[in-house]
C-alpha cells in the first residue's frame, strides 16, 4: 500500500472549455490592430512611440506593483497590456513621454491594482487614466492644437471641436465615406472608423466582449443624435457624424465593454448601453467637454452594481 | 474535451452521448482475488451500537445480505463467495462516512439462498431488505412505505444518463427491457403507484414505450437530465430552491435500478454485474460489465489502460463525477462510469479572481447570478449567497466551472457552501 500511485484528485468538472484570460486579453489586442496600425501609418514614429511606450510602462507598472504587494506577477494574462494599447489609442500622436507614463500609471495601478488586480476595478482602468489626464492637463488633449503640425491631406481640424464651436456649418467638410476611412484627425488608434467596427465584430463574434452593451451603445447615441438633429438641425449634428467621430466607436466595442465595470445581465447591458450612448451625446452637445465617451462610460461604471441587481428570478425562486 | 468554439456568439450546445447502435455485449471483467464493499454507516469500534454481526475471517456467500451492526439498516449484497479480510472505516467525499468490507475471493461460488425463498411473491418490505445494494442505486425513498413523510406519489424512471459520454441508463434501456417491463410491474405492484413516467431521449422512444410507463420525451442538452431540470421541463413542476424532488411527490429512478429489480424477482437472485463505461484517456469509451465491488485496476489492466501517477482517475462522467486517490476504490452500485484522464493534458483550476465576464451567467440552466455568488462564496459567507444569490438554486450541472474564463472552481465551492450550511443547520437542530 506505501508505493501506491499518486493521482490527481480535484473537484468536478474534469472538463474545461479552454479559455482563458489570456487569449481573451490578447484577442482584444489583436481586434484593436487594424486601427493601430492605421494610426501609424497616419502619423508616423511619433505614434508608434506613444504606443510602444504606453504598453511597456502599463506592463512595468503592473510589474512593480505585483513586487511592492507581493502578490502573483500578473502581467502574463495580458489585461495590462491591453490596458497599455487601449490607453494609446486614445492619445494624441504628440503625447509626451511622461503623459504617456503617468497616465498608464494612473489606470493600472490606481484604475485597477489597487482595487484587488483584475477583475476588482470598478471602473475601467483606461478611462480613469484618461478622465485624469484630461482635467489634468487639458491642453495636451485639445487634437487641434496638438497634431497643429500634422497635414495628412485632409482638414486638420478636430471634427468634434469644429461641431462645438461652429455647429453643423464647421462640419460640412467632412464626409461620412471619409471619417469611416479614418480621414479625421484624434487619438491614434481611435479615427479608423472601418477598423474599430472590424475589430468590434471580431470580438463579438469570438464572444469575448458582449454584443449586447455595444449595440445598445450605439444605439443610444444614433437615437439621442437624432432627436437632437430633428430639433435643430442646424445646431446639432446627425447620427452618423456623431457614430463616427471621437471615441465612439472605440467606445462602444473597447470601452464600454471592459469585463468587470459592465454589467453581465441581459436587461442591465442593455440599459448600461444605452445609458453611456445617451450620455455621450448630451455631453458632447449640451456639456462642457468636447467628447462625452469617456465620462459617459464612468459615470455608467458607477451605476453598474446598481443595474446588475436587474436580474431573471434563478430557477425555484418563489418571491 | 470539448474546446470553446472558435465562434461563439450564443451559448454552445453541449449533447449527451448515444449509446452504439450496433449495441456490442459489455466487456465482462473477470472476478477479482479481492472487492471491497463500501457500507453507508458511520464506523464505531468502540460505540453504543448493537451487536457486531460480521468480524474478519467471516465466510461469504454470492448475494449474502451483510449488515454489520444489530439494530441498523444499512446493509450491503456480497457479490462474491470468499471470507472478510478486513473491515475499516473508509471516509467518501465531504465528510461521508462509510465502512469497507474487503473480501477474499474464494475459488468456487457458492449462492446464498435467502432471498430466493422470498422473491416468489414480491413485497415492499424484501424490496427494502434485499434490493437497495443493486446496479443502478435505487434511492431510499423508492422503497419508503408511504408512511413516512414525503410520500412520494410519482416515479420518474431516467432512460437517461445523468452526465456527458455515459450511456450506462441508455444502454440497459435498450438491451433490459423485458427486465424493465417487469421491473415496471413489481414497482407499481409494491408501492401501489401508478404514475410512472419513462424520461428516454427521442432516439429511444421505441424501447421506451414498451417498458408499460408513461413515455416523456427528454432533450439531449447536458443538462436537461438532471432531476431539478426534467421536473421543470418534462413534468412541469417547479421545484423551490430549498425543497428536494422527493419534497414535491417525485423519486427519481435510473432504468438500470428497474432493470435490477425485474430481473432480481424474474430470477430469484440479486443482480451484481455492475454495467458501466470505461472512458480511456483518448476519449474512447468502452461498455464494460463487472461485479458490484471490483476495484478499479482490475478494469484497467483488463482494458489495457495503463495507469500513470499523476492520472486523474474518475467515477462518474466529466462533468459531475468525483475523483479517486487510490486505484483500489472498488466500483459500487451508483458507479455509471469510471474515467481516465492523462496527467499530461487535464484541465485544473486556478486562483485567479472573477473577471466578471459574464460566460456562467450565459450559460447557467438556473439562472443564478454566478459572478456575485462566487464572490460571496469565496469570502465564506455562505449564508448571505444562499439567502440574496440563490446557492441553494443550483442544479449543480457544473457548466460555470466548465465555461469560467478565469478557471474559478466554481462547482467546488457552491458544493462546499451547501456542505457547511447543512453542518451548520445540523448543528443547531442537535443544540436546539
Amino acid at each position: 500500500m506505501l508505493n501506491q500511485k499518486k493521482f490527481i484528485v480535484s473537484h468536478a468538472p474534469f472538463w474545461h472549455d479552454g479559455s482563458t484570460v489570456t487569449a481573451r486579453s490578447y484577442n482584444m489586442i489583436i481586434a484593436a490592430l487594424p486601427a493601430v496600425l492605421f494610426g501609424f501609418i497616419s502619423y508616423g514614429m511619433p505614434a508608434v512611440g506613444v504606443v510602444s511606450l504606453s504598453v511597456s510602462s502599463a506592463i512595468v507598472w503592473e510589474l512593480l506593483f505585483n513586487k511592492i504587494s507581493k502578490r502573483t506577477i500578473s502581467i502574463g494574462d495580458g489585461n495590462a497590456a491591453l490596458i497599455g494599447i487601449l490607453f494609446g489609442m486614445l492619445l494624441p500622436a504628440t503625447s509626451p513621454w511622461w503623459l504617456v507614463i503617468t497616465g498608464t500609471f494612473v489606470a493600472v495601478v490606481i484604475g485597477k491594482q489597487i482595487f484587488g488586480g483584475i477583475g476588482g476595478n470598478p471602473f475601467n482602468p483606461v478611462l480613469i487614466g484618461l478622465a485624469i489626464l484630461m482635467v489634468s492637463w487639458k491642453d495636451f488633449f485639445d487634437f487641434n492644437e496638438a497634431l497643429v503640425n500634422y497635414d495628412l491631406g485632409f482638414a486638420m481640424v478636430y471634427p468634434l471641436s469644429a461641431l462645438k464651436h461652429l455647429g453643423t456649418s464647421g462640419i460640412d467638410a467632412f464626409n461620412t465615406a471619409d471619417l469611416l476611412m479614418g480621414q479625421q484627425s484624434g487619438g491614434i488608434g481611435a479615427t479608423f472608423g472601418l477598423g474599430l467596427i472590424i475589430g468590434g465584430i471580431y470580438l463579438i463574434i469570438r464572444g469575448f466582449i458582449r454584443w449586447e452593451i455595444s449595440v445598445s451603445f450605439l444605439a443610444g447615441v444614433v437615437i439621442t443624435a437624432l432627436l437632437f438633429n430633428l430639433v435643430n438641425s442646424a445646431q446639432w449634428a446627425g447620427p452618423v457624424f456623431h457614430l463616427l467621430t471621437g471615441y465612439t466607436l472605440i467606445g462602444a466595442f473597447f470601452l464600454a465593454t471592459e469585463d468587470s465595470s459592465s454589467p453581465v445581465n441581459f436587461i442591465p447591458m442593455l440599459i448600461y448601453g444605452a445609458g453611456a450612448g445617451i450620455m455621450t451625446v448630451l455631453i458632447r452637445n449640451t456639456g462642457a467637454h468636447i467628447d462625452g465617451v469617456v465620462f459617459a462610460i464612468l459615470l455608467m461604471n458607477l451605476v453598474n452594481p446598481l443595474l446588475d441587481r436587474i436580474r431573471p428570478k434563478a430557477l425555484g425562486k418563489v418571491v | 474535451m470539448i474546446k470553446r468554439p472558435f465562434i461563439s456568439l450564443a451559448k454552445p450546445r453541449i449533447e449527451y452521448e448515444s449509446p452504439d447502435v450496433t449495441l456490442p455485449e459489455p466487456k465482462k471483467i473477470p472476478t477479482s482475488e479481492k472487492v471491497t464493499l463500501l457500507l453507508n454507516e458511520a464506523y464505531e469500534p468502540f460505540g453504543k451500537k448493537n451487536a457486531v454481526l460480521l468480524k474478519k475471517d467471516d465466510s461469504v456467500k454470492t448475494g449474502q445480505k451483510l449488515s454489520l451492526y444489530d439494530d441498523s439498516d444499512a446493509y450491503v449484497i456480497s457479490s462474491v463467495t470468499g471470507t472478510i479480510s478486513s473491515i475499516s472505516p473508509f471516509l467518501g467525499e465531504f465528510g461521508c462516512s462509510y465502512i469497507a468490507i474487503a473480501i477474499d475471493v474464494a475459488e468456487d461460488e457458492e449462492m446464498d439462498e435467502q432471498f430466493k425463498a422470498l422473491s416468489v411473491e414480491p413485497t415492499m418490505d424484501i424490496a427494502k431488505n434485499y434490493l437497495s445494494f443493486i446496479p443502478g442505486n435505487p434511492p431510499a425513498s423508492l422503497f419508503s412505505n408511504g408512511s413516512t413523510s414525503p410520500s412520494i406519489d410519482t416515479i420518474v424512471i431516467c432512460g437517461v444518463d445523468s452526465d456527458l459520454l455515459i450511456t450506462a441508463n441508455q444502454h440497459a434501456l435498450i438491451s433490459d427491457e423485458k427486465a424493465i417491463r417487469k421491473g415496471v410491474g413489481i414497482l407499481k405492484q409494491i408501492t401501489g403507484i401508478e404514475n410512472i413516467i419513462m424520461a428516454a431521449p427521442e432516439h429511444l422512444m421505441q424501447n421506451a414505450g414498451v417498458c408499460g410507463a408513461q413515455v416523456s420525451v427528454v432533450d439531449t442538452e447536458y443538462p436537461a437530465t438532471l432531476p431539478r431540470m426534467i421536473m421543470q421541463n418534462v413534468l412541469g413542476k417547479i421545484v423551490p430552491a430549498e425543497k428536494s424532488c422527493e419534497d414535491m411527490g417525485v423519486c427519481f429512478v435510473s432504468a438500470e435500478a428497474v432493470a435490477s429489480i425485474g430481473t432480481a424477482f424474474e430470477e430469484g437472485h440479486i443482480p451484481l454485474f455492475k454495467k458501466f463505461n470505461l472512458i480511456k484517456k483518448d476519449g474512447n469509451s468502452v461498455m464494460i460489465s463487472a461485479r458490484i465491488g471490483t476495484p478499479v485496476h482490475e478494469i484497467f489492466s483488463a482494458c489495457d489502460v495503463t495507469v500513470n501517477e499523476k492520472d486523474r482517475i474518475i467515477l462518474g462522467g466529466p462533468m459531475t463525477g468525483s475523483s479517486i486517490y487510490s486505484e483500489h476504490h472498488p466500483i459500487q452500485p451508483d458507479t455509471d462510469a469510471v474515467m481516465i484522464q492523462d496527467g499530461k493534458n487535464l484541465a485544473l483550476v486556478s486562483d485567479y479572481p472573477c473577471i466578471n465576464c459574464g460566460e456562467c451567467i450565459r450559460i447557467c440552466p438556473a439562472k443564478i447570478p454566478v459572478n456575485m455568488l462566487v464572490r460571496f462564496l469565496e469570502a465564506g459567507q455562505y449564508e448571505q449567497a444562499a439567502e440574496e444569490y440563490d446557492l441553494y438554486s443550483c442544479v449543480e450541472c457544473g457548466l460555470c466551472s466548465f465555461v469560467c474564463v478565469s478557471r474559478m472552481p466554481i462547482f467546488h465551492y457552491i458544493k462546499l457552501a451547501k456542505y457547511e450550511l447543512g453542518r451548520i443547520s445540523t448543528a443547531e437542530a442537535t443544540n436546539a
